[in-house]
Order: structure tokens, then C-alpha cells, then sequence
């Protein structure tokens, strides 16, 4: 389990995030929903331990990031899979490269067993027989998918994606929801997802947390998201158009 | 106080860079894509810029001694010693400054932009070791055998032109040259080559490293970075002339 204790962050006098505290279990997917700089991309930052805490705890199965080792944080970001915004794919590698670097830094695996892992991994994103492209030669629906697969390797206990969807046509994101839910169930990960994307918070997200101006504003499930009176939340989710309807269909049921 | 807060956090990074790397293969592979990139990549424009410069210098320096009173043969030595002791150090590291301090600078710093760094980390991977360490030694063995390769080009502009301009012949060049040669000059050299390889790819890895924002701030830090590094280069080289001559 991965648990935040009033999880705070500021970059001068900036703060960004705010006392946020929530816990995130196996097996499900975490959204962390919000409008853009609302904060979800520096907290994501924060659990993954690229940013240092201004304060508050970060805790990994109960030991808190803060407090370990140089080693202890090593052994845990190898079982941290991430993909990135943009992709993070490094250019200068194929796409075989890409999904292998893990392996070859950190196992000591053969190389027929590591190029094997590569495959399924590739195969596992819908991506056999693109080992050779490089990241410049694929489209942003295949990057994310490259990246996927690259954050996979290492078989992850944790899997954190920041704005899976942005920059991605709808058939292709509901793919990547779809390739994102399987997989969190495949290997019982815990799974922290940003987005501020409603079709993928509604079609896959177990537990969602909102955040407005770096603040936690609401915590719950699917199904409460739709039924909640806060007001902040409901502008947020009912700008999209068909879960405005939706709202309308709800509000005139209550009144009749 | 910006100075020290800068100088403060390159030294933090170079400490960094050489921690214990995580597989050293992976490493070891790395700092040979490094010393071809950086060797290979570089000896045309070493051997064009060294040719040259010997050339000219053999012109110049047999256009301002007309005296008859002095022997011909001092021009193989001039020739020879100032190219030894300060153009071909000092010259072909401020020309490898721009080749290959930009591209230590623009590499990182686009790494940094598009989160690649991020991502080394988040793997486990120290990314100042990975990407600085190779770097800096591969740095350290090319730019000294560079400088090597400048002193034979140049010598050979030199020769080259001073025979065919009818300065001197070949001979007296050689003569000349091979009067004044003593093994302390190309130690001394190389000292200086060792020393401008480091801060060549230091400064610039720490431009590149610390990166932030888009497109425009790598442009910006791979600009800082070649000046940087000429300015620290043309600083130590002075430093180094007052301390060993």
C-alpha cells in the first residue's frame, strides 16, 4: 500500500501541493483527478521521489520514502514502473532498446531471456515486430504504449501514469485505459494514474481524488462522483458534455 | 553568493557523476560510444584547424624574422614550440568547446526537458552517472590524443608550407624543430589537454543537467556552455603557465 500523511510541496514560496493524505491498495487503479495546475503532476513526482518534501510522509508498505537509504530507494524505484506525460522515450535508442535498458542495468538475466521479455512485453502492449523503430518513427498512441511496455519490464508493484490520454484521438485512449486496467489486474500493482480526461476516470478509475489548487476537495468512487454536491467537483466533471446530461437526467429524477 | 550557489552544485554534480555505477558494462559501453563520437567525430576538424594554424604561423613568423643574422631554422623552432606549448592545447580545446561542449550541453539539457532524466531516475539509475561520467572520461583520454594529433598536424602545415612557399627547406625546418623539442613542453601540453577535456565536458554536463523549461533554454544552455567553457579554459591555461613555467 502506498499511503501520503499530509503530503505538502512548495517551490519557493510557491506552494503547490497542500496536506494531502490518502491511501492507494493493491490490485486498483487511483485517479487523481484535477484541472491543469491543480498540482497532480508535482504529487505524482513527490511519490515517485523525484521531488523532496517540503513536508509530510511518503509511505511505501509502511516505510516512509523520506527516510530511506540511498540503497532502500534504489530497490524500491526498481519496482516503480512510470510512464511519463510525453513518453520519456529515449530517442537516441530503439524501441527494443528502449524496453531493454531496465533489464540490462538491473538483471543479470541472458541475453535470449532478456530480448524474450522484450517481446512479450512489446506483444503484451500490442507492439510485436516494432523492436526496431526508433521513438521519432512511431505515433504518440505507440510512444505511450512503448512507454508502457518499458515500465512493465521489471514486472512493477507500482505503476504510476501521468495523463495517460493528453494528445491522444478517443479510440486510442480508450485503448491505453483499457491496456492500463488489464495490466494493474495482471500484476496486482498499484496503480496511481493522473488525468483530468472523465470517459477514462469513469471507464476505469477504482478509488478518484480530486485536487484543486493543490488541495484534496473530495475522495471517493465512480459512482459518488456523479452524485456529489460538491460544487468545485461538479464544475469540474460536468463540463464535459454527455456527463452533463447525465446530471440533468439525475437532477429531474430526484424532482419528479 | 551566485557564483558560489552555482559552483556549489557543479561540484555536488561531479561527485555525483562518479558514485558506483549501477552496471558497469552498461558504462563501459557508453564511454566507448563517447570516445568514437568524440575522437572519430572530431579529427577532421582537428587536422583542418591544426593545418592550418601551422601554416600561418610559419608564414608569420618567417614575415617578421627578415634579419639575416638569424639562423632560418629558428622559424621550425618557433613554430614548433609555440605550437606544443599553447596553440595546440589551447586552440583545439576552444574549438572542441563549441564542437563538443554544445552537444554535451543540448544532449542533457533536451534529455532534461523531455523528462528522459526523469525517467533514468525513477528507474534507479543515477543519471548524472550514466550520462556525465562516460562523458567526462571518455573526454579525458580523446582530448589529450587530439591534442597529440594537432601537434603533428600543425607541425606538418608548418613543413608543408615553408617548403612549398620557399621559406625553408624541410630540412631546416626540422632542424630547427627538433632543436628546441624537449619531452617537458609535451608533458606540460598534455597537462593542459587533460585539464581543458574536464572542464570542457563538466561545464557543460552541468549546463545541460540543470536545464529547465523547452527548446529556447537548451539553446540557452548550450550557449552558456561553450562560453563557460572557453572563458574557464583561457582562465587555466594562464593558471597552469603560472604555476608550472
Amino acid at each position: 500500500m502506498i499511503e501520503l500523511k499530509n503530503v505538502s510541496k512548495s517551490f519557493g514560496s510557491n506552494t503547490i501541493v497542500s496536506g494531502v493524505s490518502a491511501q492507494f491498495e493493491k490490485g486498483k487503479i487511483n485517479m487523481v483527478i484535477g484541472a491543469s495546475g491543480s498540482g497532480k503532476s508535482v504529487l505524482m513526482k513527490c511519490m515517485v521521489g523525484l521531488h523532496p518534501l517540503s513536508s509530510g510522509q511518503i509511505l511505501y508498505d509502511g516505510i516512509s520514502i523520506g527516510e530511506m537509504s540511498a540503497f532502500e530507494k534504489t530497490e524500491i524505484r526498481k519496482k516503480v514502473g512510470m510512464l511519463f506525460q510525453n513518453s520519456a522515450l529515449f530517442d537516441s535508442m530503439t524501441v527494443e532498446e528502449n524496453i531493454i535498458f531496465p533489464l540490462n542495468m538491473f538483471s543479470t538475466m541472458p541475453l535470449s531471456e532478456k530480448l524474450d521479455r522484450v517481446n512479450f512485453c512489446l506483444k503484451r502492449v500490442g507492439l510485436e515486430g516494432k523492436n526496431k523503430l526508433f521513438p521519432a518513427e512511431v505515433s504518440g498512441g505507440m510512444k505511450k504504449r512503448v512507454g508502457i511496455a518499458r515500465a512493465i519490464v521489471l514486472n512493477p508493484t507500482y505503476l504510476f501514469v501521468d495523463e495517460p490520454n493528453s494528445g491522444l484521438d478517443p479510440l486510442t485512449s480508450i485503448l491505453i485505459d483499457e491496456l492500463i486496467k488489464e495490466l494493474t489486474t495482471e500484476y496486482n500493482m498499484i496503480t496511481v494514474v493522473n488525468t483530468h480526461d472523465m470517459n477514462s476516470v469513469m471507464e476505469t478509475g477504482d478509488k478518484i481524488l480530486f485536487l484543486h489548487k493543490g488541495k484534496k476537495t473530495w475522495e471517493g468512487n465512480k459512482t459518488e462522483i456523479l452524485l456529489t454536491d460538491n460544487e468545485i467537483l461538479n464544475e469540474f466533471v460536468f463540463a464535459t458534455s454527455f456527463l452533463k446530461d447525465f446530471k440533468s437526467r439525475q437532477e429531474q429524477k430526484v424532482i419528479k | 553568493m551566485h557564483f558560489f550557489s552555482h559552483f556549489g552544485k557543479y561540484l555536488i554534480l561531479v561527485k555525483l557523476a562518479f558514485k558506483r555505477p549501477e552496471n558497469i558494462a552498461i558504462y563501459r559501453k557508453e564511454l566507448f560510444r563517447q570516445m568514437v563520437s568524440m575522437g572519430i567525430g572530431s579529427i577532421v576538424i582537428v587536422f583542418i584547424i591544426s593545418f592550418f594554424m601551422g601554416a600561418v604561423t610559419t608564414v608569420q613568423t618567417a614575415f617578421q624574422l627578415v634579419s639575416a643574422l638569424i639562423p632560418k631554422t629558428i622559424i621550425g623552432a618557433i613554430v614548433s614550440d609555440s605550437t606544443i606549448l599553447e596553440l595546440a592545447p589551447t586552440i583545439t580545446s576552444l574549438v572542441l568547446a563549441g564542437k563538443i561542449g554544445s552537444s554535451i550541453a543540448s544532449e542533457i539539457g533536451t534529455m532534461r526537458v523531455t523528462e528522459q532524466i526523469d525517467a533514468l531516475e525513477i528507474m534507479g539509475i543515477n543519471a548524472a552517472g550514466y550520462l556525465i561520467a562516460p562523458k567526462i572520461i571518455s573526454a579525458l583520454i580523446m582530448i589529450p590524443m587530439l591534442v597529440i594529433f594537432a601537434m603533428g598536424f600543425s607541425i606538418m602545415g608548418g613543413l608543408l608550407v615553408s617548403d612549398l612557399g620557399g621559406i625553408l627547406s624541410s630540412q631546416l625546418f626540422l632542424e630547427g624543430a627538433r632543436s628546441s623539442f624537449t619531452l617537458f613542453n609535451v608533458v606540460f601540453s598534455l597537462t593542459k589537454a587533460f585539464t581543458f577535456g574536464f572542464v570542457i565536458t563538466s561545464v557543460s554536463a552541468y549546463q545541460g543537467f540543470y536545464t529547465s523549461g523547452g527548446s529556447l533554454e537548451v539553446g540557452v544552455s548550450s550557449t552558456k556552455a561553450v562560453v563557460y567553457s572557453c572563458i574557464i579554459i583561457l582562465f587555466s591555461d594562464y593558471l597552469l603557465a603560472q604555476m608550472i613555467l
